[in-house]
């Protein structure tokens, strides 16, 4: 293998006191194709950002060219020649295909932009990739694929060394992801070091020259693409122990009243044919790859956007949801995964937080704040929510806010409860305590559903797991099937007929 | 932030300068008046600048509601010069079949609270249901009303007829125990708006709404219902605040209530309610109705700066203002 253009050693990140990378290690190789390959959270995209510049090391050395180097933005990644291209496209909507290309790089003849000469260059790079837009186009105005394919002329502009691409695979066609290989192709054929990150095994086995998996944090596996299997991928992102983090599963008692049924649910774009029955004292795991359409589709449930189709039974009885006030009148109730942007009024102090969502029941004409005082006080007492009362909350550590919204949606005494995300971004022992509370919720004879992207946690605390993939329902597996292998396969659709059976998709009564 | 306990309060703390700012700007003017022109606290001068301020005021009670849940309404000037055309022409056609009497006042009355509330509605539609920008829709009706009521004066003046308008001066002029209707008027629509803001499920969704409509939507808020309500209750007070203002001239031109709406905003932010939405408060509106109105007052009693400068010290205070915002964002 030829010297590494860009290199990673020992390489440390730390957020506040967590630690998300332990000391990674990567070498891009002019010419070659890398994969990096993890499950949501295990750090891939953190060790991205700190290859292009975008974040700094904690710890560890970068080496350029073998010679260590430091990163300060990432203006200085690229003017080394690693270019990053992220999920969330960096476009300015309002400006043409042509002038975002040349963002910050405008070529000039004396004072006046050389437009002509962009022109002719947006069209030689557009072609390389296949495209058929217009350099005069508005970015505003193109679908994803475009805008991908616009962002990769961009990084050809740029006379990329190192080409980072994040899930660059996500939101093409088919027919577009040809096209993309093609030019992965032509680029690694000219000796672009490359680095991706894709969920779909299939097209890591057939472009990458080289693979590695993190999990956790760390590196567990590095190697030649064509010395592992995609099977060996998916073990290798998988694969730790058990540990006494989760709570005992009692099991759903036989003849437990199904409190929930859901039938052909829909919500357009995002999913379809969802179909469920959530029984009382019941945690139902919902798996499946960000993008998979889970949060959209208990959004949908839950009246939060509109569904498109489907039938919703609460306690046998068919309901009507149209908005979130519907949902809560069934003592149906959705918590965010996005509990800064969705969840909390960050500038206000806990007290109206608490109560914004069961305000009815604190006030007649006008607001009682004894009440309201009472109530914060025993949530405090109940959830462990540490911090001044009187601080805004988007001054809370992420635990607290976290305990604080499920006490704000206790209030409200859902009888059905889904949890999005309820662990993201906090600390270990927060997440036991979430862990014990929704157990003991279960056992008080709730009912639950639990979407996570982080598979152990669904396998620690869930009864049962729904995964989707792609928006549809890939198969509900419980009891001994409940292993991250079988998930993953599911999740990433890579199920063969030596686990069909095993996984088989529980039919609906 | 690394303080998770509440130290416990000692003593007496000051309260932020966001609180004690506009307080001490209004007793700093009122010393100032005081020491300036021994007419100022004159009980004359005191109801003149109280009654002037009421039609303002009332009017930015109910922009602090359409600013805290996050809206804007420009076109309140225009709205109130509309209205008051309005029920000119209405209680002059009326005239002959109901003569002069209180049938006719309450007539005119009730039209202009009609007539602002749905022009409030029309406002709250158009940006809650067609989600256009607030304040791309308030600039179009400020417009559409501006030239309404110039064409229902035909380029002129919409006047009462004489008779009725000595018949209706006491709305203004008249009052109770010396204090007069539109004081009193203002000060219950100041304490009721002050109760709805801080005491009451609407007031707190108000403010969730213009902090956060995501959050809001989520916790089982209709937010397109809140933010429409500010705008027809805006409207409505804007009818109130004509009513009172009619019998003053018993006329409306193009030229009446022209640039009222940046009056009415800039009381509402001197006030300390927040541009952005998200926190209101009615007192500190009031406070800013005051503080303008001082200006003005001082500067036509006293000859220490000319008249003519009275948009510029308003216009420096104003930003004064959000000066003293900001601070309260990066302090806290």
């Amino acid at each position: 293998m030829a010297d590494p253009i860009l290199s990673l050693r020992g390489i440390r990140r730390s957020f506040g006191p967590v630690e998300v990378l332990h000391g990674i290690d990567l070498d891009l190789a002019p010419g070659k194709v890398h994969a990096l390959l993890g499950e949501n959270g295990a750090g891939k995209s953190t060790a991205m950002k700190i290859l292009a510049g975008y974040q700094p090391a904690s710890a560890g050395r970068i080496l350029l060219d073998g010679a260590e180097t430091q990163f300060h933005s990432p203006h200085d990644g690229e003017s080394a020649g690693i270019i990053m291209i992220h999920q969330e496209f960096a476009l300015a909507e309002q400006l043409t295909v042509e002038q975002n290309i040349f963002l910050g790089r405008e070529l000039r003849k004396g004072l006046l932009l050389d437009k002509a000469r962009m022109r002719q260059l947006s069209r030689e790079y557009l072609a390389r990739v296949n495209s058929q837009v217009d350099p005069d186009t508005l970015v505003s105005r193109l679908s994803n694929s475009e805008k991908q394919m616009v962002e990769i002329a961009k990084a050809l502009s740029r006379n990329a060394r190192v080409l980072i691409m994040d899930e660059p695979t996500a939101v093409l066609t088919s027919r577009e992801v040809e096209i993309l290989f093609a030019q992965v192709d032509a680029l690694r054929a000219a000796g672009t070091a490359i680095l991706f990150t894709s969920h779909k095994l299939d097209e890591v086995a057939r472009l990458a020259d080289r693979v590695t998996i993190m999990r956790d944090g760390a590196v567990v596996h590095s190697g030649p693409a064509d010395q592992i299997t995609e099977d060996g991928m998916a073990t290798a992102m998988v694969g730790r122990e058990m540990s006494d983090l989760y709570p005992a599963k009692p099991g759903i008692p036989p003849g437990a009243p199904v409190v929930l049924k859901v039938r052909d649910l829909s919500v357009a774009r995002y999913a379809q044919g969802i179909g469920f029955d959530l029984h009382q004292g019941e945690i139902l795991g919902l798996a499946g790859l960000v993008g998979a359409g889970r949060t959209e589709a208990m959004e949908g449930l839950c009246g939060i956007r509109p569904k498109t189709g489907g039938i919703v039974e609460i306690k046998g009885t068919p309901v009507t949801i149209r908005k979130p006030a519907d949902a809560l009148a069934h003592r149906l109730c959705y918590l965010t995964e996005d509990r800064k942007l969705r969840g909390l009024l960050l500038d206000m102090p806990m007290r109206p937080n608490l109560t914004l969502q069961a305000l009815a029941d604190f006030a007649g004409l006008l607001i009682d704040r004894k009440a309201e005082d009472k109530a914060l006080d025993q949530a405090i007492q109940d959830f462990d929510i540490r911090g001044s009362r009187t601080v805004r909350v988007g001054n809370l550590s992420g635990g607290n806010q976290q305990k604080l919204l499920l006490a704000k949606i206790m209030l409200s005494e859902p009888q059905i409860l889904v949890v999005d995300e309820p662990t993201r971004g906090i600390d270990i022992g927060t997440k036991q305590q979430i862990y014990a509370f929704l157990r003991r919720l279960a056992a008080e004879g709730h009912a639950i559903i639990v979407i996570s992207s982080e598979m152990q946690e669904l396998i620690g605390l869930a009864d049962r797991i729904l995964v989707m993939r792609a928006g549809r329902q890939m198969g509900i597996l419980s009891g001994a099937a409940l292993s991250e292998d079988s998930i993953v396969r599911l999740a990433l659709g890579v199920s063969d007929a030596k686990s069909a059976a095993e996984t088989a998709p529980e039919v609906p009564a | 932030m690394s303080d998770t306990t509440a130290p416990p309060r000692r003593g007496f703390t000051l309260p932020p300068m966001t609180v004690i700012g506009p307080v001490l700007a209004l007793v700093l003017l009122i010393v100032l008046g005081a020491s300036l022109n021994s007419n100022f606290l004159s009980a004359a001068n005191v109801t003149n600048v109280l009654a002037r301020s009421a039609f303002i005021g009332i009017i930015a009670v109910g922009m602090t509601f359409v600013i805290t849940a996050g809206g804007l309404d420009l076109s309140v000037g225009s709205m109130a010069a509309f209205v008051a055309g309005l029920m000119i022409l209405v209680m002059n056609a009326a005239l002959p079949t109901l003569g002069i009497g209180l049938p006719l006042v309450l007539l005119g009355m009730g039209v202009a609270l009609l007539a602002g509330l749905c022009a409030g509605l029309l406002n709250g539609l158009l940006i809650t249901k067609l989600g256009i920008e607030a304040f791309i829709v308030t600039l179009g009706s400020m417009g559409i009303y501006r030239s309404l009521v110039t064409w229902l004066a035909d380029g002129g003046t919409l006047s009462l007829n004489f008779e009725l308008r000595r018949f209706i001066r006491p709305i203004y002029f008249d009052g109770l125990f010396g204090v007069t209707w539109p004081i009193i008027v203002f000060a219950l629509v100041v304490i009721i708006g002050e109760i709805v803001m801080s005491r009451t499920s609407f007031g707190r969704h108000a403010a969730a709404v213009g902090s956060n409509e995501h959050v809001s939507h989520y916790s089982g808020i209709s937010v397109a219902r809140v933010r429409l309500v500010t705008y027809v209750m805006l409207g409505l007070l804007v009818g109130i605040a004509t009513i009172l203002y009619v019998p003053r001239l018993g006329s409306a031109s193009s030229s009446t209530g022209v640039l009222w709406e940046l009056e009415a905003i800039a009381a509402v932010i001197i006030g300390g309610t927040v541009l952005k939405g998200g926190f209101g408060r009615v007192w500190g509106t009031v406070i800013g109705v005051l503080i303008l109105s001082l200006i003005d007052n001082i500067l036509n009693l006293t000859s220490l700066v000319s008249p003519y400068l009275n948009g510029a010290i308003q216009g420096v205070i104003i930003v004064l203002a959000v000066i003293l915002q900001r601070g309260r964002k990066a302090s806290s």
